[in-house]
């Protein structure tokens, strides 16, 4: 796969010692008989970003629609930032308050303009002042380097554009991790570089990250943890340089020397 | 005696349009209320009420409205109500309107991409507010053609009022005819009455459909 980034420059292991913010032990999910996920253990501490990568159909964006569940998981437990999902609306309404999520398809609403898609959670979930929550919304669009854009249409913006809208909007409930699914993978060649120069500004800021996605380049460079799924399994994690010069399992080095043959 | 079909007779006619339209509101209004309601049961995560808005919609969609409208008139006499013609017209065409309105609203709803639920969701909106600033605002934009098609149906469905008893357009036909024994006259102005309310609505609503599909496209 084309990438903006040189995959030859692995940086040193950054250390990483906070606390825990994500936990998920012994997390199983079924889709009728298929086994998505098994056996799923995963800690992430503050400040850890990690890139999830695998074949397609490996359980990985399943697992990181678990964490806010969209997708709900039949065993095991998961628990973020002290909160353990349940039954409990309020429980689970307090972890997608700290998740924000980013799609492959970005998922913005056409209806609204750019600063109004940033507004509507601050505004719906926080009862933030609507002159706070544009105020909030303006900062975070500048962040992301569209301010300009403010009051256009999503329809009328680039996909890597609505991309960095899309990371705009979840930065606007000021989340203690970000999810990103596959957020380059819906995009043109051209506009993978302005997302990840965006993903990797935030962080660079100290942000949470668990990234699904097949830009190995992003990886090399921003992570400090790589994970491989394959068949609904964790099958080997590492700090990037391990990984990618030395990967241990078998199905890691065929995944490898598929996707960076080419 | 017989009477000829003069400009009285005429005007009479006219003046029943307003009994056919106010039906025609009545009934949209309260199928539209008690359709939404239908709607959003139809697309619950919860079995039991999906299933009973897909009873609902079933029983009034598979009978004659004819008979619904029989069933709450004279339902209501054996209940011990004393409903008048125009009540009765009034609640069998919401119910009936409901059930309609409710299954091409289901629709819409559903025609909205499952990524904005997600996306939605994911920001923390719980259901009403995710339908009330998301979904529906979105739905609405698929829903208004077919709904302004669904209000032609309606227009022409309240003639069967007419049965029962509620002296609208089509009753009043019955009464001029019944004086002047003109059936093919009468009967034929009733007809382009009927036609000069519902023929401006089919035009919008083709209009709609189409400015719709542009802006889709």
């Amino acid at each position: 796969m084309a990438s903006a980034y040189d995959t030859t420059d692995v940086p040193a292991p950054r250390p990483v010692s906070g606390e825990v913010v994500i936990r998920m032990a012994g997390v199983q999910k079924w889709y009728d008989s298929f086994h998505v996920l098994k056996d799923i253990e995963l800690e992430v501490r503050k400040g850890e970003r990690i890139v999830i990568c695998g074949p397609s159909g490996s359980g990985k964006s399943t697992l990181i629609r678990c964490i806010n569940q969209l997708e709900k998981h039949q065993k095991g437990t998961i628990t973020v930032n002290g909160v353990t999902i349940d039954a409990h609306h309020r429980h689970l309404d307090q972890v997608r308050r700290d998740v924000g999520m980013v799609f492959q398809q970005f998922n913005l609403f056409p209806h609204l303009t750019v600063v109004e898609n940033c507004m509507l959670a601050p505004m719906r979930v926080r009862g933030t002042s609507k002159q706070e929550a544009r105020d909030i919304a303006m900062k975070y669009l500048a962040r992301v380097r569209i301010p300009e854009q403010a009051d256009k249409y999503p329809g009328q913006l680039s996909g890597g554009q609505q991309q960095r809208v899309a990371i705009a909007r979840s930065l606007c409930m000021n989340p203690k991790v970000m999810l990103f699914d596959e957020p380059t993978s819906a995009l043109d060649p051209e506009m993978v570089k302005e997302v990840l120069d965006t993903m990797i500004g935030l962080a660079e800021d100290g942000m949470t990250m668990l990234c699904v996605t097949h830009e190995m380049g992003f990886a090399k460079s921003v992570a400090d943890r790589v994970i491989f799924m394959d068949r609904g399994e964790i099958v080997e994690q590492a700090t990037p340089a391990e990984f990618f010069t030395n990967p241990r399992s078998e199905r890691t080095r065929n995944f490898l020397g598929q996707i960076l043959t080419h | 005696m017989i009477r000829a079909f003069g400009y009285n007779e005429f005007l009479f006619l006219v003046s029943a349009m307003q009994w056919t339209l106010a039906l025609s509101a009545i009934a949209f209004v309260g199928g539209a209320t008690v359709g939404l309601v239908i709607a959003l049961a139809r697309t619950s995560d919860i079995k039991a009420v999906r299933l009973a808005a897909t009873g609902y919609i079933q029983l009034f969609q598979g009978t004659p409205l004819l008979m619904q409208l029989f069933l709450v008139f004279f339902g209501a006499t054996v209940l011990g109500l004393d409903l008048n013609p125009w009540a009765a017209a009034a609640l069998g065409l919401t119910l009936n309107a409901s059930a309609f309105l409710g299954e091409i609203w289901r629709g819409c709803i559903q025609a909205v991409p499952r990524g904005q639920w997600e996306a939605a969701s994911a920001l923390g909106l719980r259901y009403p507010g995710l339908m009330r600033y998301v979904i529906l605002p979105q739905a609405v934009k698929v829903a208004v053609p077919p709904t302004v098609g669904f209000l032609v149906q309606l227009i022409k469905s309240t003639s069967l009022a007419a049965i029962i008893g509620f002296t609208e357009l089509t009753r009043a036909g019955q009464i001029v005819n019944n004086a002047t024994f003109q059936p093919f006259l009468v009967f034929g102005i009733v007809a382009v009455l009927y036609f000069l309310m519902c023929w401006p609505l089919s035009l919008l609503s083709a209009r709609l459909e189409r400015r719709y599909a542009l802006a889709t496209r």
